[in-house]
């Protein structure tokens, strides 16, 4: 009775079954990893685009705006992201050689730097908070010529760095969840997915600030 | 398991790149440049972009699927800014016509 026999191959832990090998595992996720990426760029795509238009109806507000943001913090910002974006690719590096303590120090380095970027953005939220910035009912603006557009510069400013902390916050989680995996063992040579993939991410939203840092802060600066 | 391990001088090399770029841009953004500010901030931009791409995020050694997914993406955003901006920046370029 041949027919009726169920052949199941067997296949290492780390492989799911219905994968032909590792690499096709590994292509599989990258590629599901891209397509949420993807839409990700075409979410902040519309921010862009939106800041871009108003930048072009009121440009004399806008580079009125430009005095009030803290370049030195968004510097010091952009600075402390790409740093934890080289500890991230460490982490990868030091799962792809299975060195578990290494994998664990990378990604506390990189937490850490996440919150350093988080609490500086919160000392520039206070500062706009202390000076009247936040667009709404108590929105006040130097420049009366200007108050109206430039509240409505201040809410895209709002809504794209509020956007991307957002980002920044839930990747801090998710770096918490790979450290306390990557505590219980649940990462080796052979299989480290969940890093690369949470690397991906957290690359993504450095790119986001590396395009948000020049629009919103630098553009204007000397005008 | 795929690839071969980078090597950190590489992802150092990237790294000070990058470290330097962000320096280079907010130099350039004290000039008075004019609309030059512009096209400098954003070509660093790009740049500074292009690396973490290839090299953080490893897209120099990926599948062509996944390329192809990453360069869709990307075409997908130009059609959005494309045709959102190809109105808004050209409006008052000339007065409309009598018979639109």
């Amino acid at each position: 009775m041949a027919d009726s026999e169920t052949i199941v191959a067997p296949h290492p832990r780390e492989l799911q079954h219905h994968f032909d090998d590792s690499a096709q595992q590994l292509e599989s996720s990258t590629l599901g990893m891209w397509v949420f990426l993807v839409t990700e760029v075409m979410f902040f795509g519309g921010m862009f685009g939106g800041y871009t238009v108003y930048r072009d109806l009121y440009p004399a507000a806008f580079a009125s705006t430009s005095h009030f943001m803290n370049v030195t913090i968004g510097a010091i910002n952009t600075g402390v992201l790409i740093c934890s974006s080289f500890t991230m690719v460490l982490a990868v590096r030091s799962a792809q050689l299975g060195q578990k303590k290494a994998i664990i120090a990378f990604l506390v380095l990189t937490l850490l730097l996440g919150c350093v970027f988080l609490t500086l953005k919160g000392v520039e939220y206070h500062e706009k908070w202390v000076e009247h910035h936040i667009p709404g009912p108590g929105f006040q603006y130097a420049d009366a010529r200007y108050a109206h557009q430039a509240q409505i510069l201040f809410f895209l400013y709002f809504a794209m760095t509020g956007m991307h902390a957002i980002h920044m916050i839930v990747g801090v989680g998710l770096l918490t969840v790979l450290i306390v995996m990557a505590g219980r063992n649940r990462f080796s040579g052979a299989w480290y997915t969940p890093v690369e993939m949470i690397g991906l991410y957290w690359h993504f939203v450095d790119i986001i600030w590396i395009f948000l840092f020049p629009l919103l802060y630098l553009i204007g600066h000397t005008q | 398991m795929n690839h071969p391990v980078v090597s950190v001088k590489v992802y150092a090399a990237v790294f000070a790149a990058l470290l330097a770029l962000t320096i280079t841009t907010v130099a350039v953004s004290k000039l008075e440049l004019g609309e030059f500010n512009f096209i400098a901030a954003m070509t660093i931009a790009v740049i500074k972009g292009t690396l973490v791409v290839m090299f953080f995020m490893d897209v120099r050694r990926a599948t062509s699927m996944t390329k192809l997914f990453v360069g869709a993406g990307l075409f997908w955003l130009a059609i959005l800014l494309v045709f959102l901006l190809s109105d808004y920046l050209s409006r008052g370029w000339r007065p409309a016509l009598h018979w639109l």
